[in-house]
Order: C-alpha cells, then sequence, then structure tokens
C-alpha cells in the first residue's frame, strides 16, 4: 500500500538525493516539536478539567508542518479542527486555539491576521467555504500574472472521513470546472472516529481526483521534506492558473479521534505500535545527527519547548469568559434591529444579575 | 510558603457526571512534578490517566480506588511551594444519572427531564458523597512512606483501638472522640460498634461484621454476571457430553511438537481440541449463527470467531481469535498462546472481545472432568474440556479385547436449542470426538 507513495527522508533517517537542498530543517524540526507539544499540553490540559475536549494530532506533525511551511503569507489556509501544527507555522498564538475548546469563544482569533481561517467542526464544510474563497481569488484577478508579490492560492485541509460526505465531492467538482487555485490537503489518517478508511474507499485518496479532472498526489505524510515539497508545487501550479490539486497525505493518527473517545473499542494496539516507529520527529531527528547538528540546537528547542508549556498553561487559564454581548455581535456583519431588540433584553438580563432560571 | 491546593474531578468526556477511581499512582508524602500521571480512573466512555495541574507534595487523597466520585468533587491534595497557581475551574457538581448510554464521542448521555435540577428530593445521596472510610489500617511507621491505601485524614487513635474498630466494624471517620487531643479511644469505638450508623458508608470492601466480607459488585464480575443471566434465561441450553480416547492426539502433538519448524510454538492439546471443534463447525453451519430476536432471523456467519475464556486476576474475560477457521496449525496454536499471555497481562480490549461467534472453555486445567459451560451470549455453541488424565479404557474387538491405560478426556458442548436441534448438535459434538479419537480423518 504503501509503495506508491512520494518519500524523501525515509523512517530511518536517509535523505533522498532528490530533496531540495535549500529547504530549512532546522526550521521543520523546531515546528514539528513545538506543535507536537502544543498537543501533549493540551491533552493535559483536557484531562486537568481546563478544555473541554481537545483533538490531538499526534503523529501528522509532518503533514502539517510540511504543509504548512509552504503557504506565502498571501495563501490562505481553511483547517479543520486538528491543524494545529498548522496554526503554528502561521504564526498563530497557539494560547488562542485553546479557547473553543474551553468554551470561552467561537472562534479565538482573527482569520485575516494570518490568512488561518477558524477551526471549522463540521466535516467537510471548509471545502465549500475554500472553493468560494478561490472564486473571489479568480474574480480579483490575483492568478496567474507571473507577479509573486499577487498570485495567490487556497490550501484547504480535511480528513480521510470528508471524503465521504457531499460537500468535499462538490467543492471538487467545482474546483474542477472552474479551475480554481486551489489545494485540497487531505491528512489520510486511516480513520474517521471509529471507521477506517477501508469501509469508506475502494482506492486510494488521491486517484479520486482523477474523477474530477486534476491532479492526484500521494505523498508520506510522516516525511516532512516530502509533504513540503509536494505542497510546494501544488501551490505553485495554483497560483499560475493551472487549477487544483488533490494532495493525499498518508498517515495516522496515534491518539484517539478526541479526548472523549476510546479508541480500544475499534482498533488494536499493535497498529498504532507500527506507525510509532515511523515517527515523523524522530526520523528528522536521526538524520539531523547524522549530518552533525550541534547540540546545542537541540537544546535550544528543548528549552523554548518548556517556555511554550508554561506560557500554554498560565494561558489557558487566563483566558477570558466571553462578553454576554459576544454571541450575538458576529452572527450578521450588519445586526438586523430584531436581534439588536433581543441582544439589548439579554444584556439587561444579565446586570440584574438574577441567577439562571433554566 | 506553602499552599494547598485540591485537584477536582473534571469532566473528561463531554458530559459524564462521575468516575470510578481505578488506581493511585501516588500516596501521600509523594512529590510530584506538573503533568506527572496521578491516577487512572475508569469513566461510562473510557480508561483516562489524569495528569497533575500542580508540583508539591500530595497531602491527601480523597478517594479510594473503587470509589465513584462525582464530577467537581475533590479527588487530591497537593502542596505547592511559592507563588499560588490558579485553581483551577470547579464544574459544576452534577447528581449522577444512572444507566448512561456508552458514547464514543458527542455530548455525554441524555438526562432524564427534571433530574438534573431536583435538588434534596427522594433521590439517594450518591455514593461519593458520603465520607469515605477510613482504611482501618494501623498508621505506618515514622520512617516508611505511607502506602496509598492509607488515608492521612484527621482520625487520631491507638493501634490497638484502630484494629478493635476494623474487627468491630466501625468506620473510625464516623465516631466521636472523647480521649485527650481529640483521640479515639477504645470506649469510642465499643460506643459506635452498638449503635447503628445513619447512614452506611459504602466502602470498597466493608468489613460489616467478623463473619462476612462485603464485596461490591463491579468491573468484569459485573460484567460476567450480566452476561451470564442474559445467556442462561434467554438461550435455552442443551448440553451433551461424549467421553473419549484422546491418545491418537496426544501422540500426534508429540509427533509434530519435534518438529523443527514447530520448535517455537506451543502445541498444547488444546490447539488440537479447538481445530477439530472449528474443523466440525465447518460442517455443521447452524453452528455459527447468532439469534436474532428482533429481526426474527438466524444470521449465519462466514467466519468462526472464536473465543477462549481465560481466568484472569481480574476475572474471566473472553477474547476470541479473528477467523479462526482459517488458520493453520501453527498459526492457531500461537493466537491461543497470545490470547492468552494479554489476558493474563490485563491488556485484553474490549475490541478483542467482541464479535465473537463461538467460545471453548478449558475448564480441564483446574483437574475437573466436565461442566455444563454458558453460553457467550450471542453465541450459539461453546464447547467445554474436561481434564485429560490416564484412564482404564477397553481397546480391541473379540479375542484381543483388553483393559489399558490410555489419555481419556471429556467433552461437554451447549448450544442454543433456539437455533439448533439434538441432531446438529449431537453431530457437532461427535464429529469433533471423532477426529481427536482418530487425527486422519482430518485429512477426509
Amino acid at each position: 500500500m504503501t509503495d506508491d507513495l512520494f518519500s524523501l527522508l525515509s523512517p530511518d533517517g536517509v535523505l533522498s538525493d532528490a530533496a531540495n537542498a535549500s529547504v530549512d530543517l532546522r526550521g521543520m524540526f523546531s515546528d514539528m516539536v513545538m506543535s507536537r507539544r502544543v498537543d501533549t499540553e493540551a491533552i493535559a490540559l483536557q484531562r486537568q478539567g481546563e478544555l473541554g475536549l481537545w483533538p490531538s494530532m499526534l503523529g501528522q506533525e509532518a503533514a502539517q508542518v510540511g504543509a504548512g511551511r509552504a503557504l506565502n503569507p498571501r495563501d490562505v489556509a481553511f483547517p479543520t479542527y486538528r491543524e494545529h501544527g498548522v496554526a503554528w507555522c502561521r504564526g498563530v498564538d497557539p494560547v488562542s486555539l485553546l479557547g473553543l475548546f474551553r468554551g470561552t469563544t467561537l472562534g479565538g482569533w482573527d482569520p485575516t491576521a494570518n490568512n488561518f481561517n477558524l477551526y471549522t467542526l463540521v466535516i467537510g464544510a471548509q471545502t465549500l467555504h475554500a472553493v468560494g474563497y478561490a472564486m473571489g481569488i479568480v474574480r480579483d484577478g490575483d492568478v496567474g500574472t507571473g507577479d509573486p508579490e499577487r498570485d495567490r492560492a487556497v490550501l484547504v485541509f480535511l480528513g480521510d472521513g470528508a471524503l465521504s460526505e457531499g460537500e468535499t465531492n462538490e467543492a471538487f467538482v467545482w474546483a474542477a470546472a472552474q479551475n480554481l487555485p486551489i489545494v485540497f490537503f487531505c491528512q489520510n489518517n486511516q480513520w474517521a472516529i471509529s471507521a477506517p478508511y477501508s469501509v469508506q474507499s475502494r482506492v486510494p485518496v488521491a486517484q479520486r481526483a482523477q474523477g474530477f479532472g486534476f491532479r492526484g498526489v500521494r505523498v508520506d505524510g510522516n516525511d516532512v521534506v516530502a509533504s513540503h515539497a509536494v505542497t510546494v508545487e501544488a501551490l505553485e501550479q495554483a497560483r499560475a492558473g493551472n487549477g487544483p490539486t488533490l494532495i493525499e497525505a498518508f498517515t495516522y493518527r496515534r491518539n484517539p479521534h478526541t479526548t472523549s473517545d476510546d479508541d480500544g473499542r475499534y482498533r488494536e494496539g499493535a497498529m498504532t505500535d507500527d506507525w510509532t516507529t515511523l515517527d515523523p520527529i524522530e526520523r528528522l531527528r536521526t538524520y539531523l545527527t547524522t549530518i552533525g547538528t550541534d547540540e546545542d540546537f537541540f537544546a535550544e528547542v528543548a528549552s523554548q519547548e518548556t517556555e511554550l508549556s508554561e506560557r500554554l498553561r498560565a494561558g489557558c487559564r487566563a483566558l477570558p469568559d466571553p462578553e454576554p454581548a459576544s454571541s450575538f455581535l458576529h452572527t450578521y456583519a450588519e445586526m438586523p434591529a430584531d436581534l439588536e431588540r433581543q441582544m439589548n433584553d439579554h444584556l439587561e438580563y444579565v446586570a440584574a444579575g438574577e441567577a439562571d432560571p433554566a | 510558603m506553602t499552599n494547598v491546593q485540591q485537584f477536582h474531578l473534571p469532566d473528561v468526556g463531554e458530559g459524564l457526571t462521575e468516575a470510578e477511581i481505578v488506581t493511585w499512582l501516588v500516596a501521600a508524602g509523594d512529590v510530584v512534578e506538573v503533568n506527572q500521571i496521578l491516577v487512572e480512573i475508569e469513566t461510562a466512555k473510557s480508561l483516562v490517566e489524569l495528569p497533575s495541574p500542580f508540583a508539591g507534595e500530595v497531602t491527601e487523597l480523597h478517594a479510594e480506588p473503587g470509589d465513584t466520585v462525582e464530577v467537581g468533587k475533590p479527588i487530591i491534595s497537593i502542596a505547592t511551594a511559592g507563588a499560588t497557581t490558579p485553581t483551577p475551574s470547579i464544574p459544576e457538581a452534577r447528581p449522577a444519572t444512572e444507566d448512561e448510554p456508552k458514547l464514543l464521542v458527542g455530548y455525554g448521555a441524555k438526562e432524564t427531564s427534571g433530574r438534573r435540577r431536583r435538588r434534596g428530593a427522594a433521590t439517594p445521596a450518591p455514593a461519593a458523597a458520603t465520607p469515605a472510610p477510613a482504611a482501618a489500617t494501623p498508621a505506618p511507621a515514622a520512617a516508611t512512606p505511607a502506602p496509598a491505601a492509607v488515608r492521612s485524614g484527621p482520625v487520631r487513635c491507638k493501634p490497638p483501638v484502630r484494629k478493635l474498630a476494623k474487627v468491630l466494624g466501625v468506620d473510625l471517620a464516623e465516631v466521636t472522640p472523647t480521649g485527650l487531643d481529640g483521640i479515639v479511644t477504645r470506649a469510642d469505638v465499643l460506643a459506635a460498634s452498638t449503635k447503628t450508623p445513619d447512614v452506611m458508608p459504602p466502602p470498597a470492601v466493608a468489613e460489616s461484621s467478623v463473619d462476612e466480607i462485603r464485596i461490591p459488585i463491579k468491573g468484569v464480575r459485573k460484567h460476567t454476571a450480566a452476561a451470564m443471566v442474559s445467556s442462561a434465561f434467554t438461550a435455552p441450553h442443551v448440553t451433551e457430553f461424549v467421553t473419549l480416547d484422546i491418545t491418537a492426539t496426544m501422540e500426534l502433538r508429540e509427533r509434530l511438537a519435534s518438529r523443527r519448524d514447530m520448535k517455537d510454538v506451543k502445541l498444547s492439546p488444546l490447539t488440537f481440541i479447538a481445530r477439530a471443534f472449528l474443523r466440525a463447525m465447518e460442517r455443521t453451519p447452524s453452528s455459527n449463527s447468532r439469534w436474532d430476536e428482533e429481526a426474527q432471523e438466524i444470521v449465519q456467519l462466514r467466519d468462526i470467531n472464536l473465543g477462549i475464556a481465560a481466568a484472569t486476576p481480574r476475572g474471566l474475560v473472553v477474547p476470541n481469535i479473528r477467523a479462526a477457521q482459517r488458520l493453520s496449525l501453527a498459526e492457531l496454536a500461537d493466537a491461543i498462546a497470545d490470547l492468552a499471555t494479554t489476558a493474563r497481562a490485563g491488556r485484553t480490549t474490549p475490541e478483542a472481545m467482541s464479535h465473537g461467534t463461538a467460545t471453548i472453555s478449558n475448564f480441564g486445567v483446574f483437574g475437573v472432568d466436565t461442566g455444563t459451560p454458558i453460553l457467550n451470549p450471542g453465541e450459539t455453541v461453546i464447547l467445554g474440556v474436561g481434564t485429560i488424565s490416564r484412564r482404564p479404557w477397553v481397546v480391541g474387538e473379540g479375542v484381543d479385547e483388553r483393559i489399558e491405560p490410555r489419555w481419556v478426556t471429556t467433552l461437554a458442548l451447549s448450544f442454543d436449542h433456539r437455533v439448533m436441534d439434538g441432531q446438529q448438535g449431537s453431530e457437532l459434538l461427535a464429529d469433533t470426538a471423532a477426529v481427536l479419537r482418530d487425527p486422519a480423518l482430518a485429512v477426509l
């Protein structure tokens, strides 16, 4: 099954000569380590009662960091709810990722500040948002001008489960029909909660693109160098006006679906153990060590990690409770009079300080 | 300065109201770091490890293994050094609801209307609300660290008095002390033993008198009991027996075991019995089926997922071997050995115990001749294997007829009479026995 995967950095840490020599491997390593730390710290915070829920991305760091680092500043990313590594690469403050899962906000960050949209919990919905955005890019004339300061593309993330959703297939149809500047980045982590990919599809993810009429690429999602290379290439094609690509990053979700899930009920631990040996961070660490990267670098990353942990723990507890008006304020661009009346009633009620009668 | 912080049981699974303490990994006096695993808890959804939100010294554990604790109640106190760490938010404690559906994800069980807000009504106090009993263990010597089970609570009394309290089944936490400095005296304990306590504490192992030990029904015991009641009173069981000379199989086993390619294979007699049973089941397709009451259908299954009952320290578990009929003898032997090792280590997953279609129970290892096995719920057949021992057996015919010592065992087959009749059951058992009597029949 893994024979036809594009890869550059092998599981035992050997880098292919075909790899672009100018990529920042140290940066990739650091980004993967830091995003994993965000993930493990968030799980601990959930277990301590600070978060209601957390979807872990353990094992998917290479796919996310590879893709995240391929974006130009003007490109726009549409995440699912598991793209903590992409958020990190885009410069979104990791503390702000926690708000949604702590229940203090319905968003958490300004999507226009880093061109990183809000997490989408509805499976596959973001593929249509992304297609719509790509249509806007075309209408702005920001495609195929040849000006690297102007051309832009959309990178939308999805999981293997989203492939069985109508929205995703509609997005594929529309992206192909309009030749949109969009890249679909599917992290095939093989489990849609408890449903294995094998019960959803007879063909590999990447092969589906053919039927819609665009390119499909299959890459080792635990290989950060290869994941980066294919995304760079696909985004270049998109910006140049050559249409969409579907990237399948073949990987594995090593933790349960979320902190509310018990994967022992539907899969054997042996498979997870196998994928642990394919760890994306360890293989790059092996390579960096082989080429003589000095210990100071690893020590520096480790100390940044500790700092990040402390910042996340303190930052999480300090997240402010939402203002009573917040859920009204962001529903419409311009608030209808009726909603405004409801908001005022609500604010009055809250101000009166009565106990919730519910 | 130190500052004692309490860690309150969080809702770890979106809408859970309680959890059971399974194992403490720390004890009072231990120094812990932030995110060090403190305790393993079991919720309606899964087993979960809780990491410490604080760094410092554990001063008290507020619940014992086996206790069910409501979300929001303190489970551990930790003395932290220096500046105050912000206290984690305490989720509103809610009354426990019973019979919650087991959800993988989502927003927890729907509560019956009105239940959540009922206050001070007829609802009996949940277990966790009553004070946990002091484990009536003598205080450890000053030099040794307190073991996890010992409560370092406020109850003070002399060791002989503690022992007396234990013998009389008196909970020291409930006794009003009259001694100097609040020490519980012998007289206090005797007085307390004569009156009925207002609230019976629900201890993990309540020793309410010297003549009986009361053990709460939970975990594997509870599961086994429910499964057996459901099976015994829904599927009409028929049990048939056959006693047979298994010498030829035992000889074959020795011959195969000496082969080089079987060097690393644990070829037990059970492997051969399982193989003979699987072969016979394939020839009696009705045995590999399930009674679907709701659909009013008998569901015949293609693969035989053969469960092997395993006695473990936690109780009886029945993990199964998927599509066991497809395995070679060596593969089957390996699968049985793996299953047993995993079960004994307590690492059998719920997944490994689901989807079974037939079971073998090898109670012969306990030295008994036979029994009447009860079906694993949802299955149509179960084979019980008695001890294999040397017994006198009539061999030969006519003038050759004589009594010889042979390897003999008794097989017991229980089947669901809704699905199979005596004919199919008898054929299945006789067919299994025939191959074990004469393994050469397997080539037919």
